[in-house]
């Protein structure tokens, strides 16, 4: 007879077919892994930044070539990705430090901050691409 | 293996337990240094995505954008390595991957900051536009 698993965490597993997951994703883990995944992508971004004054040094051919490839379809992806990350890290950071104070540990408040997290991120990314537009940068 | 060493004569040598706060710290205060200083980058890339070499160039000119523009590089560079290895530091379990993934972290972060700070002294400090008009 085939040896059986050794058992899991109850929350883990859903149970068998038909039962409810025991187990699901609270916002506040989507904020907690999201934190690290956003500042994980602004570190390519922070090497991004490095090449962009490393063209300018480099002279106005080298500045257009990295000018152009920024503003190529895939370019903008990533700088789209880069705005999103930024506003959702520099929020989720602030409330870091919020907490790092020793403040808004309770659920209600760990709730609606992340959020108000989210919430922060979409407008602010939606704004600046808004204002990117009217001012001719895209 | 049952071990008769007290907890304390097990901790002994594996190094001193003082320098974590710092590394905390300084990835805190570098965060409050980086909330103005992105807004204000988020703000320049703006200006620099909407115009030319030549724009770019005479914006690095003025000392304020320069010296804010490096200490931003200077302080995400810093911060990108502290926040960096604590990633690895969590999710990398084998020394030997580890060390080499903390050592390419800080070389990264040295090279490129060290590049992009340079790059900018350059533009900033050289007079007229390089190469250009």
């Amino acid at each position: 007879m085939k040896r059986r698993d050794p058992p899991k965490s109850p929350h883990l597993v859903t149970g068998g077919l038909g039962s409810p997951l025991l187990w699901r994703w609270h916002i506040t883990m989507w904020t907690s892994i999201l934190h690290r995944a956003t500042g994980v992508a602004l570190y390519v971004g922070g090497l991004i930044a490095a090449a962009w004054a490393v063209s300018l040094a480099a002279g106005p051919e080298a500045y257009a070539a990295f000018k152009a490839l920024l503003g190529s379809i895939p370019g903008k992806v990533v700088m789209f990705g880069l705005t999103v990350s930024v506003f959702f890290h520099l929020a989720s950071g602030f409330r870091h430090l919020v907490w790092d104070a020793g403040k808004g540990f309770d659920l209600k408040s760990a709730n609606s901050g992340s959020v108000m997290i989210f919430a922060f991120a979409a407008a602010a990314t939606l704004a600046i691409w808004a204002i990117a537009s009217q001012m001719g940068a895209l | 293996m049952v071990s008769y060493r007290t907890p304390l004569g097990r901790a002994r040598g594996l190094g001193s337990a003082k320098h974590g706060a710092g590394h905390w710290v300084s990835e805190r205060v570098s965060a409050v240094a980086l909330v103005p200083l992105v807004l204000w980058a988020v703000y320049s890339v703006l200006r620099l995505a909407a115009g030319d070499y030549g724009l770019a160039v005479h914006w690095i000119q003025e000392p304020l954008n320069a010296t804010l523009t490096a200490l931003t590089l200077a302080i995400s560079f810093w911060h990108m390595h502290s926040g960096l290895r604590v990633v690895v530091e969590d999710y990398i379990h084998k020394p030997s991957t580890k060390t080499v993934l903390l050592l390419l972290n800080l070389f990264i972060c040295g090279l490129a900051g060290a590049l992009a700070i340079v790059s900018i002294l350059k533009v900033a400090l050289g007079a007229g536009i390089p190469g250009g008009v």
